[in-house]
């Protein structure tokens, strides 16, 4: 017996929205505080405690939505899901089920060279749950509610995608879209971003669907190819077997490398959802798309453009830096300061990705600011600094706040001009100590000088220009 | 002493502005009553002696310091409040009558409670009430019922029966309480003295712990109209925090009190005096129709329809709602947790069978049920069709009438443990009022009668929404032709 | 309508209620005679009537993007039944 499988995929995909608080009371959404710190009546589900909406993060969901082609629901309501779980501090989740603020939506994403469209099926606002921490030592586990509120717009797809490529393709483009508009920063790894699998399998040329499963718990693109390739191999298996494909959902987990199915016999997953009668309808109107549309921001293919008409990049970088807002944003920032594009493109495609490759950091993760990085590079062609000097600096800096690169090198004495009687004096030294590189020099073999600047360097400690200190010898010398 | 337990709450807040009587003294006096009376009523849960005592020295001060700089404080400064148990008191137990609650002391006060505060009361206490609010006869608490101050072998009614008891006990000029499908307007029914339920949105929720939210709210229970709309003065606001909060809400009630009906178009519906109407409140309620007549108001009897259709979908409603609302109960946060337990869920489970009483459980089982998968649609999305059919007939009938007026309940109070046994006969004795609350209406329920028992009758005003001021000027009209006995505890 | 021992403990999950036998037999009767009182809605022909969630006009409430709550953590724990500087403590949630 020979089957042929056809995968079919469908995502539902979490986002964390970046606003300052939470969805319903003033509490901050920062993250790193103290457990519970970050809490009130409202997001601990205080008995009276009453939600009330967050402006930004309506603002924030049609922006998404139209940014993904949805239709805007006029009318929208938030509904209760209601469900027992010590994360949830009311033990309802305000989310929307019945009229969601998006709808109908598609993006177009592209698989070696093949473009299609994943739809959309809706985009609805919803509250995060708080943590829960579990203490291996004894038989407890322990509530935070610092995450409990937190918004989140929650992008159910159309069960549109047939591949693991497929799914990276769409996660991709849902996180660029969302990262160029600011709405969020969508990190897989902390959870500002989370996919969810739904997955099912049925026979190559049917038009119906199998039973799927939903996989929770996916922190990086590599789990997501991982668990779907191991799913597809598990729902297979019990195909060939003939056995059943049971609907639930399953936790994947990382470290093993398999998924287990997480619910008991207590969940009855019947959540009775109904309209929050605490919250009121919201209407949008059309001023409100309006001006939401208005600042919109230059999307990646927008600046794609741009970046070859303006700054003429080969289109390698380009593709490269747009691929991450937050080095767009630099770039563009610092042509705004008055840098050349292509030099500070050197720095983003060069310094700037190998140390993010070799440390594993994220580009939303990178710290310095484009005025720092013009002033960087205005200290190196001034020669203020060396090459090497210079990429000693960027490496602090990428990796801290706000380090202002004309003070660090001042602070710690790095500048080539530093003391130019020192270096003088250095020169003068070097040439006593290398009469057999004088000599070769003299004698016509340049090259030799190189001997001599060498131990400038040394004796300097890089704190001066290799070009500069040529031109003293030679001015010496000849 | 006992004179001073007399007056209205206006009465006294003048007396204690003039400087006649302290805050002191009138504090002082209510919790004598307090000691003396509740042993027979038990109409307090809390009571705060050595904070009222302390709050009114300051209230003393303030308004002295006030008078010595010529300006003029709340009428109802200085003046002692009871507060019904399901509205937050920072740092004061808010138990809702619930062993689910009992020891719960919230960090945060309610709107509501937080203007009275603003506007000098000072807090004698919290009262008794129907376990969750849901009950009609305050017998549903906890921590036992609450007695009719006209008969001790008869309920005050509910489920705010503490705080309609306590007024009409002598024990508070005034209390507050909360009404979600009757619960102001029917125990202020029962123990003689008067209620008003706001429209929705014009009282803040915020701090009122949940029953139905879409129905719930707080408001005013005391001797007279007057001390009504002087309380609904200060419980008006625009509150940021509720998102059903009304911005226009804040106004002057007093204004409304002129003892004129002259013009006023007032609506009797038939089908509010039909089968199960108790003869004696009948004929209270028609005779205080026949009063306002000969006030000068145009009284005519219409059909208001959809009045059979209102219990069936009020309990679906308020019981869906309260399922959600009171899930937040589960033994982790706050309040009652079990014992001993195996698990998670083992935890929840005991924890909410033991910290619930029956009719709270009984209400959260039916909730769940309406609103779960499959029954969705044929109970709880029906009953909220129904909803807005019953907020047209009383569209229709407001385009025609400037109040309606009825009966607040079929009986007078009942014997104590008469109706618990069978839930559906309790449930019909808030015929008249729970409509009130889907529509989202104001009601006024202030006395017009007594029955052959001496027990005291209630009249219900109705208004469109946000048309207070036509029925407190209707009731204040009326009680300027009635007088009210006290009952003699 | 009949309610069965089946939809009493399918409903005990859904609301975390745990009923004795004496419990479940009047829970049955009670919800059956209230389901049957309520069914008296079917009389009416409500088709075309919109579902009123919400009774009043009153749309678009919002509040400002703005940090108003500060760290009120110790106040909130007061009330928890069990709880250390971690947080609520609830029986183990996960293996
Ligand atoms: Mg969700
Ligand atoms: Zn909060």
């Amino acid at each position: 017996m020979s089957k042929e499988f056809e995968v079919v995929i469908g995502l539902e995909v979490h986002v964390e929205l970046n606003t300052k608080t939470k969805i319903f009371c003033g509490c901050s959404t920062a993250f790193g505080g103290a457990p519970n710190t970050h809490t009130c009546p409202v997001c601990t589900g205080m008995p009276g405690s009453l939600p009330v909406l967050n402006k930004e993060v309506l603002h924030k969901a049609i922006a998404v939505g139209l940014a993904t082609n949805c239709n805007i629901t006029r009318n929208s309501k938030f509904d209760r899901k209601n469900y027992f779980y010590p994360d949830n501090p009311q033990n309802y989740q305000i989310s929307q089920l019945y009229y969601p603020i998006c709808r109908d939506g598609k993006v177009e994403i592209e698989v070696n060279g093949e473009k299609k469209f994943v739809r959309i099926h809706e985009i609805h606002m919803e509250e995060d749950a708080g943590k829960l921490v579990h203490d291996e030592w004894n038989e407890n586990s322990y509530v935070d509610f610092n995450r409990s509120g937190v918004p989140l717009i929650e992008i159910v797809s159309e069960p549109d995608m047939r591949s693991a490529d497929e799914v990276i393709a769409y996660l991709s483009k849902l996180r660029e879209t969302i990262q160029y508009l600011g709405a969020s920063d969508c990190k897989l790894n902390e959870g500002s971003m989370r996919a969810d699998v739904n997955l099912s399998l049925r026979e190559k040329g049917s038009e119906e669907f199998g039973t799927r499963t939903e996989t929770k718990n996916l922190n990086s693109f590599t789990a997501i190819r991982h668990s779907i390739e191991n799913e597809i191999a598990r729902q297979s298996d019990l195909i060939l077997a003939g056995e059943k494909v049971v609907q639930e959902t399953r936790r994947w987990d990382d470290v093993k490398g398999y998924s287990y199915p997480m619910r008991s016999k207590e969940d009855a997953q019947d959540y009775r959802y109904f309209p929050d009668p605490d919250l009121v309808p919201i209407i949008v109107t059309d001023e409100m798309i309006d001006s939401i549309k208005a600042e919109e921001p230059e999307f990646r293919a927008e600046k794609k453009i741009r970046y070859k008409e303006e700054y003429d990049l080969p289109d390698y970088d380009i593709d490269q830096i747009t691929a991450e807002k937050k080095m767009a944003d630099i770039l563009d920032e610092g042509v705004k300061l008055g840098g050349d594009p292509k030099k500070i493109s050197n720095w983003l495609m060069g310094e700037t990705m190998r140390l993010m490759k070799e440390t594993s950091t994220d580009a939303t993760d990178l710290k310095f600011s484009a005025d720092n990085l013009v002033k960087l590079i205005k200290l190196n062609e001034s020669k203020e600094i060396n090459n090497a000097v210079a990429k000693e600096v960027f490496e602090k800096a990428v990796f801290s706040d706000n380090l202002d690169p004309e003070k660090y090198v001042a602070d710690n004495g790095l500048s080539t001009k530093a003391d130019a009687g020192e270096l003088e004096a250095v020169v003068k030294k070097a040439i006593d100590a290398n009469p057999k590189a004088v000599e070769d020099y003299k004698a016509g073999k340049k090259k030799a000088v190189g001997a001599i600047v060498g131990f400038v360097m040394k004796e300097m400690k890089g704190k001066c220009d290799p070009g500069t200190v040529n031109q003293m010898i030679s001015s010496i010398l000849d | 002493m006992s004179d001073i337990m007399k007056l209205t709450a206006v009465e006294l807040g003048s007396k204690i502005a003039a400087g006649e009587i302290s805050s002191v003294e009138a504090t002082k006096a209510s919790l004598d009553a307090i000691g003396n009376k509740d042993k027979k009523i038990h109409a307090f849960v809390t009571v705060d002696t050595e904070g009222a005592i302390k709050r009114a020295e300051e209230m003393d001060k303030l308004i002295a310091a006030a008078k010595a700089e010529g300006k003029t404080l709340s009428p109802l400064a200085g003046v002692p409040i009871a507060i019904k148990d399901n509205m937050n008191v920072s740092g004061m137990l808010t138990t809702c009558s619930s062993k689910i609650l009992g020891n719960f002391v919230p960090t945060f006060t309610s709107t509501a409670v937080q203007n009275m505060i603003d506007a000098g009361v000072v807090i004698v206490g919290k009262t008794n009430m129907d376990e969750f609010a849901m009950g009609s006869t305050t017998e549903t608490s906890y921590f036992g019922p609450t007695y009719n101050p006209y008969d001790l072998t008869r309920v005050p009614g509910g489920s705010s029966g503490g705080s309609a008891a306590s007024v009409a006990a002598d024990e508070v000029p005034m209390a507050l309480g909360s009404d979600t499908g009757g619960s102001i307007r029917q125990p202020a029914s029962f123990c003689g003295v008067t209620g008003i339920k706001p429209t929705y949105g014009r009282v803040s929720r915020y701090g009122l712990i949940a029953y139905g939210s879409s129905l719930d709210q707080i408001g005013p229970i005391a001797k007279d109209t007057r001390d009504c709309a002087a309380m609904l003065s200060v419980l008006a606001s625009h509150d940021p925090k509720d998102s059903t909060s009304y911005e226009k809400s804040a106004d002057n009630f007093m204004d409304a009190l002129i003892p004129d009906v002259k013009g006023m178009k007032i609506g009797i519906p038939r089908d509010y005096f039909g089968e199960g109407l108790d003869e004696d409140v009948k004929t209270s309620v028609l005779a205080a129709a026949e009063t306002l007549k000969s006030l000068g108001a145009e009284v005519e009897e219409f059909d208001l329809g959809m009045v059979e259709y209102a219990i069936p979908a009020y309990y679906i409603i308020a019981c869906a709602e309260a399922s959600s609302n009171l899930e937040r109960f589960d033994g982790v946060k706050y309040g009652y947790r079990t014992a001993e337990f195996t698990d998670l869920h083992n935890m929840y489970k005991k924890t909410r069978s033991e910290g619930f009483g029956a009719e709270v459980k009984r209400r959260i089982m039916l909730g769940s049920f309406v609103l779960s998968s499959g029954y969705y649609d044929a109970y709880y999305v029906k009953a909220l069709r129904v909803k807005n059919l019953i907020k047209q007939a009383f569209d229709k009938a407001f385009e025609k009438y400037d109040v309606i007026l009825g009966p607040v309940a079929p009986t007078t109070a009942l014997k104590c443990g008469e109706s618990l046994s069978d839930p559906i006969k309790m449930y019909l004795g808030d015929i008249y009022t729970v409509s009130v609350n889907l529509a989202g209406l104001p009601g006024i329920s202030t006395p017009c009668g007594y029955d052959k028992n001496g027990m005291p009758v209630g009249l219900q005003l109705l208004g469109q929404v946000f048309e207070e001021k036509k029925i407190l000027r209707a009731a204040y009209a009326f009680e300027s032709t009635f007088t009210r006995k006290s009952a003699e505890i | 309508m009949t309610i069965t021992d089946e939809t009493i403990e399918y409903v005990g999950i859904l609301a975390k209620l745990e009923l004795n036998d004496e419990e479940k037999e009047a829970a049955k009767k009670d919800m059956s005679e209230m389901l049957d009182y309520v069914n008296k809605l079917n009389e009416l022909d409500v088709s075309g009537v919109e579902p009123m969630s919400h009774s009043f006009p009153i749309t678009n409430v919002m509040r400002e993007d703005e940090v108003t709550n500060g760290d009120d953590s110790e106040n909130m724990l007061k009330n928890a039944p069990e709880k250390t500087e971690n947080g609520y403590v609830v029986p183990k949630t996960f293996a």
